[in-house]
């Protein structure tokens, strides 16, 4: 027993497609980012904080938001990182291609951040508080990738 | 509240690694099972139900609570599965001190683990996220954390040595704790010298991947005397889930450490967090948390985390050791990771963590953290608590 060799067995490449819903709330968001690129946003009656990306229910509140507001393009940074480490990304399953900025954009009228990905072409300009705009994909496919990345403006 | 008093009376671990093909899940928690039954000198016929946890992302198989039966003891007994990510680990405590503490049951076994090994932490981290709105820049627990401490840096003025500070400390603790997987002292220049993972966080400023389980018993108050003549007395349980996307999160605070605090150390008449408590069992996966969440927690006033890192207060012998045992830079297998730090403030109540022991503990606190910036905590207490 001492001597034997540990067998590991491996799963190969298993893949498992899923369908998700996006809802009412999602489906706007994406029918006008794809035929407009505008940016949808949803206010609570309660509290007035907008949210992006729109959604039902404020869970502060837990009211039903029903008022959309165009929020955007441009927007701030609020938070950042770039990250640096090689990872398999469960979306494709094959390596992340990195480094890559991933950034969290308070969009100019809402009060929550977007996650996307930031240009970090010069990382000298991401900041804290630094003023961007998105860049969009030229084929319109009503996903959250219609927008290839924000970009520090000058 | 509480309908009865609950103890832990017994704990056990692995000897924590980056690695274990010599075992599958389910032996691996039988040694864990086996040295928690052994600790209380307890009988897997003395235990009346069972609850296990697990991340099912990392394995990629569900339904341990049925699969684990010949590991965990559960063969014919109620046995109960929880997983709430990160924080796994002490949402298991925080459940079993119900089952207990509403008077269901008497003796009940909590166990959680995970083999890390099975899979890619960060890629299986990825899918307990929205898929729709959160994961195509999202990249694991390093993400999510590197842009809480840049956020507070940008706030307070908190440097990356400060964080490295963090770091060498726990590290340097967890050559105290033999179950600990690394268990190798680090200098400040090492940890900033090491490779940039992402924008703040070194690779030596943040927690590895780990195969690992811990168990522990707790008991009803007609038992845990005669169980043990040290029982580890849970005086109270707090949790807060705040968020619903990663962007919602107030970065920089952990929002939900702080009311969980309040939560606690209200229900327990704690009014001077800092001097009424003798050691913090945190989990806290990366250095700089180990900053910040002392401010939620209100250990310190805000911005003044490092400063109080840097007196030396929270190493061994200081005012307020935090992570006697290494914590979780040292050693992360995720699922049972909240659970190791329950039970490591229980062996610091109980007077049991031999070299990383803090000397006369009467009020410790353990926590777990996951998911979207969440928080459990609990009270353990050498003084049986008010009902």
């Amino acid at each position: 027993m001492e001597n034997i060799e540990y067998i590991i067995i491996e799963s190969g490449k298993a893949v498992q497609p899923f369908n998700y819903s996006v809802g009412m709330y999602g489906s706007k968001f994406f029918y006008e980012l794809k035929n407009n690129r505008k940016f949808l946003g949803v206010q609570c009656p309660k509290c007035k904080k907008v949210y992006v990306p729109p959604r039902r229910v404020c869970g502060d509140c837990f009211v039903e938001m029903k008022e959309f507001v165009e929020v955007g393009p441009k927007g701030t940074i609020g938070t950042f990182t770039i990250l640096r480490f090689a990872f398999i990304d469960p979306e494709t399953g094959t390596q992340k291609p990195i480094p890559y900025g991933y950034g969290f954009i308070k969009l100019d009228g809402a009060d929550t951040l977007f996650q996307h990905y930031i240009d970090v072409h010069d990382e000298s300009k991401v900041k804290i508080g630094a003023r961007v705009e998105p860049v969009f994909s030229d084929e319109k496919k009503g996903t959250i990738k219609d927008i290839l990345y924000f970009r520090v403006i000058d | 509240m509480a309908k009865r008093r609950v103890a832990i009376v017994g704990t056990g671990q692995t000897h924590h690694k980056s690695h274990r093909p010599d075992v599958s899940g389910r032996e691996l928690i039988y040694e864990a099972v086996t040295r928690a039954l052994e600790d209380a000198d307890l009988s897997i016929k003395n235990i009346d139900a069972i609850i296990i946890g697990n991340m099912d992302h990392f394995e990629g198989i569900n339904y341990v609570d049925c699969w684990s039966i010949d590991g965990s003891g559960g063969y014919h007994k109620p046995v109960i599965k929880l997983t709430t990510g990160g924080t796994t680990g002490s949402t298991l405590a925080i459940g079993g001190y119900h089952f207990v503490a509403s008077g269901m049951f008497d003796k009940v076994l909590i166990i959680g683990w995970e083999k890390n090994s099975e899979s890619d932490t960060t890629g299986a981290i990825t899918t307990a996220f929205d898929p729709v709105w959160d994961r195509l820049v999202f990249a694991g627990a390093i993400s999510g954390l590197a842009v809480e401490a840049q956020s507070y840096m940008a706030k307070y003025g908190a440097t990356d040595r400060d964080g490295a500070r963090v770091s060498v400390r726990d590290r340097k603790h967890a050559c105290n704790n033999p179950y600990a997987q690394l268990r190798k002292e680090v200098t400040l220049e090492e940890v900033l010298a090491s490779p940039m993972l992402a924008d703040p966080i070194h690779l030596l400023d943040v927690c590895p991947r780990t195969d690992g389980a811990c168990a522990v018993i707790m008991a009803s108050e007609d038992y845990a005397e005669k169980i043990t003549s040290t029982p580890d007395w849970i005086w109270a349980t707090a949790n807060r889930h705040k968020y619903t996307y990663l962007g919602d999160v107030n970065w920089g605070e952990l929002d939900s450490m702080a009311e969980a605090s309040r939560d606690l150390f209200k229900k327990c008449g704690i009014t001077e967090p800092r001097k009424q408590i003798d050691v913090i069992e945190m989990y806290q996966p990366y250095s700089f948390a180990g900053i910040i969440w002392i401010e939620d927690m209100g250990i310190v006033p805000r911005g003044k985390g490092a400063e109080y890192i840097w007196s030396g207060a929270t190493d061994m012998g200081g005012e307020l050791p935090i992570n006697p045992s290494g914590g979780v830079i040292a050693c992360n297998p995720i699922g049972a990771t909240g659970l190791i730090r329950c039970a490591e403030a229980a062996l610091q109540v109980m007077g049991k963590a031999e070299a990383r022991q803090v000397p006369d503990v009467n009020f410790a606190v353990s926590t777990g953290f996951g998911g979207c910036m969440w928080t459990d905590m609990l009270l353990h207490g050498k003084k049986k608590p008010n009902l």
